[in-house]
């Protein structure tokens, strides 16, 4: 999709930025992305805003070769479902691994990148990608 | 329950890159040769129903009802537009039997459509990925052929599936396209083709991915009581279900399963008292090659993760046990969005009726198409009998 205007992304600031989702203190779930009601629980749900750690491990993965616009010029880009600690998965890029290296079950951090631009003058959109964890850091 | 419904006409227009014709004429022709087919005249329709998933992102028009309704010459025709993704096509069928079974419209003109190639590759996928969770995942870099690579490769890890066998739903496929002439594919293509084919999002490759498809695909329905007034071959709706699922694949617990089919073809095969091994041939939504697979799964013909090995084995060529996708599928008729779910059923009718030509599966009595949306977030079965 192209760009569609500030707000759409300006609104997701935290979310996108922070890995902020919600806790859902009566079934204890977690969400990412954000939901506005508790799926489970319906009208008995208390969502809390939560902000996730950030560390999880690939549960599926992808290579992509052929891209729109927007991410043409990353490809190929490794792209994945992240499970994190806290149970939700998310769907983002894996950076600072070659893509021979890439595998199921491999523990990732996130990492704040830029996600995508549209066009010359258009909106830059940052956000979260994932790499492998690294000893050094203390992540395992 | 209300009335019984029947399909009394059924038509097509070519599936392909359809440079010289625009969305309107499509639709328009699909639409004339069901009316053709099914023997009634313009005053015997009362209602149009037309799938499309995104003329409007596509094309630059929507309102598609009244245009369809205009183009035909069809006056003041109450004409209804339905969006379901990829599941366009089957949701307009589905409107179209409640609409009869509840005695609102007696004849009514279903279509879907769908004109992909008047925009470039970039602009039909970026479309094409608002049929996921685009602000969640496809903002992020996960392109739809991603999506389903994240089902293959979870599926090749779970159960041993391999890149042949994925690659062996596009040889049977194609196989099976070369006999009708409405595929946007009429060659075979061996499977060394495939497996060397280029990669869109390992380990999904170009043959393994349906196609960016123009087409349209047309019915005539009306209640079965009126049905032999018009038509002597008719075919008949024994169930039509419909069941959802998260938006986002990332939300499911078991992305090699999806529970919409389950759900839906199980209620389907219920309603109209069968079983599985009762149906005679199928039209499995193969977006991708994995999608057929995880489909006779889901829909039972064979337990779960033994999909690769029910292609492999010839269950599911044209004189196997279960023959899927007679047409040559999404994969080799081509995937015009909005039309498949229709051309699904135009294909089942012709089946029903013996009318498959080459392509004809032996005695074929009972049939069922399954029509999915995004990455299963939607999925529509209809059963259909003589």
């Amino acid at each position: 999709m192209s760009e569609k205007g500030v707000a759409q992304f300006w609104r997701k600031i935290k979310a996108i930025y922070t890995i902020q989702g919600d806790h859902c203190t009566t079934c204890d779930t977690y969400y990412f992305p954000p939901r506005v009601v508790c799926p489970k629980c319906r009208r008995k749900g208390q969502l809390e805003k939560y902000t996730f750690k950030g560390l999880g491990e690939i549960h599926t993965f992808a290579i992509v070769r052929q891209a729109p616009d927007t991410f043409k010029r990353q490809i190929p880009y490794i792209v994945a479902q992240v499970e994190l600690d806290e149970g939700a998965r998310l769907t983002a890029q894996i950076v600072n691994c070659d893509i021979e290296d890439v595998h199921i079950g491999m523990r990732v951090r996130s990492c704040f990148r830029r996600i995508t631009q549209y066009g010359e003058s258009g909106i830059i959109v940052y956000g979260y990608k994932f790499e492998p964890t690294m000893r050094v850091t203390g992540h395992e | 329950m209300g009335k019984r419904v029947a399909i009394i006409g059924v038509g097509m227009s070519k599936f392909g890159e359809l440079w010289d014709k625009s969305l309107a004429e499509i639709s328009l022709e699909a639409g004339m040769y069901a009316i053709f087919d099914a023997q009634v005249k313009g005053k015997d329709i009362d209602g149009l129903i037309i799938g499309n998933m995104s003329a409007g992102r596509f094309t630059g028009q929507e309102h598609l009802g009244a245009q369809a309704v205009d183009w035909g010459g069809l006056g003041d025709l109450p004409a209804y537009s339905v969006e379901a993704a990829c599941a366009s096509g089957g949701a307009a069928v589905r409107q179209a039997y409640m609409a009869i079974q509840s005695g609102e419209h007696e004849v009514m003109l279903v279509l879907g459509t769908e004109k992909m190639s008047d925009v470039n590759q970039s602009m039909a996928m970026d479309t094409i990925s608002v049929a996921s969770d685009w602000e969640w995942e496809g903002m992020f870099g996960a392109t739809f052929p991603a999506l389903y690579a994240f089902m293959a490769r979870r599926h090749m890890m779970e159960y041993g599936t391999t890149e042949e066998q994925l690659s062996m739903v596009t040889v049977k496929n194609h196989k099976n396209a070369a006999h009708n002439p409405w595929a946007q594919f009429q060659k075979p293509v061996p499977l060394e083709i495939v497996m060397n084919s280029g990669l869109l999002a390992d380990p999904i490759r170009v043959l393994h991915s349906s196609p960016i498809s123009d087409g349209a695909a047309g019915l005539v329905m009306c209640s079965a009581e009126r049905a032999k007034e018009f038509s002597d071959t008719p075919v008949y709706i024994e169930s039509s279900k419909q069941a959802s699922d998260t938006l986002a694949l990332h939300d499911r617990a078991d992305i090699c399963t999806m529970s919409a089919v389950v759900s839906s073809s199980r209620n389907a095969l219920k309603e109209a008292g069968l079983a599985i091994k009762d149906i005679d041939v199928f039209e499995l939504h193969d977006s991708f090659t994995i999608s057929e697979i995880i489909l006779t799964e889901d829909i039972g013909i064979v337990k779960k993760g033994e999909g690769g090995k029910a292609v492999e084995e010839g269950l599911t060529e044209i004189d196997g046990k279960f023959p899927v996708n007679a047409s040559g599928g999404l994969k080799a008729r081509g995937h015009p969005i909005g039309a498949t779910g229709v051309a699904q059923i135009v294909e089942l009718a012709l089946q029903l009726r013996g009318d498959a030509e080459k392509r004809q599966v032996d005695g074929v009595e009972k049939a069922m198409s399954v029509n999915i949306g995004g990455t299963g977030a939607t999925s529509i079965v209809h059963v259909l009998g003589r």
